[in-house]
């Protein structure tokens, strides 16, 4: 992710308010992010180090669809910004077919194994996606077409992006979604499947099931941060490449402050690691000769390491029951 | 007891590192084919497997496995043996290198270097890295399991921004600097008395720079494998293995859970340190961006595909891991060949190679071969990623499974147990 020039604004109050939607928005980002290793987490009791290459591969999908293939703009013709979202959806349900192939072919048959098994599963896994990925786009640089591209507007004398307003409403849509999902029947599933796999198979819960909507889910979700993290303010405004993978490890503190298995905890642990990260970068640059270049970048592991030695499960995550 | 060879009458037989006559033989062997493989003699060149090896080429790249199983010995201490996932490994190889460099480098306008001989820089390196691993024993041990590895992701993402910060050790930016080489000097004199990384005379031989590295290396990593092996046997090596098998048992046992973890990092740093520093030496220059994640997955993979928890899988594994990037370049170096020979599997060959733009296929051999036919480079890269998922999926026991099966197949041959 490259880092973006500061633009000053005019005032205190007006810069403030600038770096709190620049919080939001990257925080929102981060929340997203972090809900989708929750889904997987919760259905699998794994942390899928493979999210990043999904993001990575839906932002490819994004531009694929919409520029390359003109989906659906070739038959709707209708106006632009439309065909974007549609075609983001598009892109989006492609990483989530994504997600159910890898995980009907390698994480099914380790029903059963040691969560560390598939882990390491899952990072054979992002070596694989974003080699392709990366290698796949590498020297050609691709566009996403965003509608807003790189607008802005006021709010008194402070500039904020469209894109932050798009991501932050993005996330809370999401998050809505989450927690209504979390009440239906396969919510309940998957919450009985994340407390005890046999238990879950014994009162007839589909845990194979549970296992594939949780990944599909949980790659949409990755797939729509990453078309989001490499938008304008944040991205090249195309697909972002092997720096671009890295933006998802700057989200797994998040998931662990906030607690590797609460959705609320993706939520509030996104937040507080979005803000740490834009108010460091905003009110600490004085020090920036001190704190090295690019010091914001890892805010997030201080945050993490500090809020681990405080509460090693996260903020609203379950502490493990340890059996002999 | 002749003719018996699993009847073990006392504990020490039991607990022997090569219990078998057979056993001492192969090691016996192993070792001296190992002394005698850099060089192009007549019998040796003769075998099959190891004849390559004078040619220097191959003999580097086997440098650089030797260096690499220092550092993958030390992972096996941490996940193999106490079973706590690191991802955090190519951290402390860093460390280990920016204090090789900063003791033994040379100082310069905007560079700090004390210029000390390596038998201060090599040991210091392993110290220091250890000093570290202690130093965030009290994190780390607090968090088990997969919070573990996120919490040592994070070592290496903070490492490398304090490369960034100090480049007055690790260098500038993207090229790093000169590491000290590998020579024994007794103190800061000009002419080193052991010289490593040169081509020179031994005695009446005449020895290339790799053929020195190589006899200096091969006695660190069996000095320092001899000594992982040993530590299985003892109070600390079982301690571990009962924390990795169930941590609270192991307490209720006695196990003091927090010590031995402590040791266990500062152990796996030592060796990461070594290797890091060994490593930076042996390429020379090397960009603070080589102590990255995909570093850290380079060592977990080798752990992996060679056998979790095995000291001769770790030699697999790197072996494996190493070797596998010239073996692929060569299978794809012969495809192209074949493809172009026009003989009678040619067009097969063809359908997998692409040799520029226009021509199909999923592998470019062509010379600026970036995007979408994939470059051998990247090929490689897939193929260790795909090799751990099957591994894993299929063979978790690794290579040194795969040849426990062979070998207790044949032991009870014709027989089928």
């Amino acid at each position: 992710m490259t880092v973006l020039p500061v633009v000053f604004a005019a005032n205190a109050v007006d810069t403030f308010v600038q770096t709190f939607f620049r919080g939001a928005a990257l925080g929102s980002l981060y929340a997203l992010l972090a809900l989708s290793f929750v889904l997987v987490f919760k259905a699998t009791q794994t942390v899928n180090f493979a999210q990043g290459a999904m993001a990575l591969a839906g932002t490819w999908f994004l531009s694929m669809v919409f520029i390359d293939w003109e989906i659906p703009g070739r038959w709707l013709g209708g106006p632009m910004w439309l065909n974007w979202v549609l075609a983001v959806v598009v892109a989006a349900l492609m990483t989530g077919v994504l997600g159910l192939v890898v995980e009907r072919f390698t994480i099914r048959p380790l029903i059963g194994q040691p969560h560390f098994t598939m882990a390491m599963v899952t990072l054979g896994l992002e070596v694989v996606i974003q080699v392709v990925s990366v290698d796949a786009v590498f020297l050609t640089p691709r566009v996403l077409g965003v509608p807003w591209g790189a607008d802005t507007f006021r709010i008194g004398g402070a500039y904020v992006a469209w894109s932050y307003v798009a991501a932050i409403g993005m996330a809370a849509v999401t998050f809505i979604w989450a927690w209504q999902f979390f009440k239906t029947r396969a919510g309940v599933a998957m919450r009985a499947t994340a407390f005890d796999q046999e238990a879950a198979l014994a009162q007839g819960i589909n845990v194979g099931r549970v296992f594939a909507i949780a990944w599909a889910a949980g790659a949409a979700i990755a797939a729509l941060s990453g078309i989001f993290a490499s938008m304008s303010p944040w991205g090249p405004a195309g697909v972002a490449s092997r720096e671009g993978a890295f933006f998802v490890f700057r989200a797994l503190p998040a998931v662990v402050l906030g607690g590797l298995d609460s959705a609320t905890g993706a939520l509030v642990g996104g937040l507080i690691i979005g803000f740490a990260e834009v108010f460091a970068g905003q009110y600490l640059a004085d020090h920036a000769n001190l704190l090295g270049y690019g010091y914001q970048q890892v805010v997030p592991y201080v945050v993490m390491l500090i809020g681990l030695l405080i509460r090693p499960y996260g903020i609203f995550g379950t502490k493990e029951v340890r059996r002999v | 007891m002749r003719g018996r060879p699993n009847l073990y009458t006392s504990y020490e037989a039991e607990s022997q590192l090569f219990p078998t006559t057979t056993h001492k033989v192969a090691l016996g062997l192993g070792l001296l084919v190992l002394v005698l493989m850099p060089f192009d003699l007549p019998v040796i060149n003769q075998l099959p497997f190891v004849r390559f090896l004078g040619d220097s080429i191959w003999l580097r790249l086997v440098n650089k496995m030797l260096i690499f199983t220092i550092g993958a010995l030390g992972l096996h201490l941490l996940s193999g043996l106490a079973g706590q996932l690191s991802l955090g490994h190519a951290f402390f190889g860093g460390v280990g290198a920016s204090t090789a460099v900063l003791m033994g480098g040379k100082a310069s306008a905007n560079l700090w270097g004390w210029g000390l001989p390596m038998w201060v820089w090599l040991p210091a390196a392993g110290m220091v890295a250890a000093l570290i691993g202690i130093a965030i024993a009290p994190t780390a041990v607090r968090v088990r399991g997969l919070y573990l590895g996120i919490v040592t992701l994070g070592l290496v993402f903070i490492g490398l921004h304090l490369s960034r910060m100090f480049p007055e050790i690790a260098g500038p930016g993207d090229l790093g600097r000169k590491w000290p080489r590998m020579e024994l000097r007794l103190w800061k004199e000009e002419e080193p008395f052991l010289d490593f990384s040169r081509d020179g005379h031994w005695l009446w031989f005449d020895a290339s720079k790799h053929q020195k590295t190589y006899f200096f290396l091969l006695v660190i990593v069996v000095l320092m494998a001899w000594w992982v092996a040993n530590l299985g046997r003892t109070r600390t090596g079982r301690a571990l293995a009962a924390i990795r098998d169930r941590d609270i048992a192991a307490e209720i046992m006695g196990v003091h859970e927090y010590r031995y973890k402590t040791t266990a990092f500062a152990l796996s740093s030592f060796y990461a340190g070594v290797s890091g520093a060994l490593f930076a030496s042996f390429v020379g220059q090397v960009p603070p961006e080589q102590w990255s994640l995909r570093a850290s997955v380079t060592f977990l993979a080798a752990l992996l595909i060679g056998g979790m928890g095995r000291v001769s899988g770790v030699f697999m594994g790197s072996f494996f891991v190493i070797m596998s990037t010239r073996f692929v370049e060569e299978v794809v170096d012969w495809a192209k060949h074949q493809a172009e020979a026009d003989g009678l599997f040619s067009g097969f060959f063809d359908f997998f190679i692409s040799r520029g733009t226009g021509d199909g296929g999923l592998i470019s051999v062509a010379e600026t071969a970036m995007g979408y036919p994939l470059p051998a480079s990247a090929l490689d890269e897939i193929i260790y990623g795909v090799l751990i998922i099957v591994f894993l999926l299929f063979e978790p026991l690794g290579l040194s499974g795969i040849w426990m099966k062979v070998r207790n197949y044949w032991k009870g041959w014709p027989f089928s147990y």
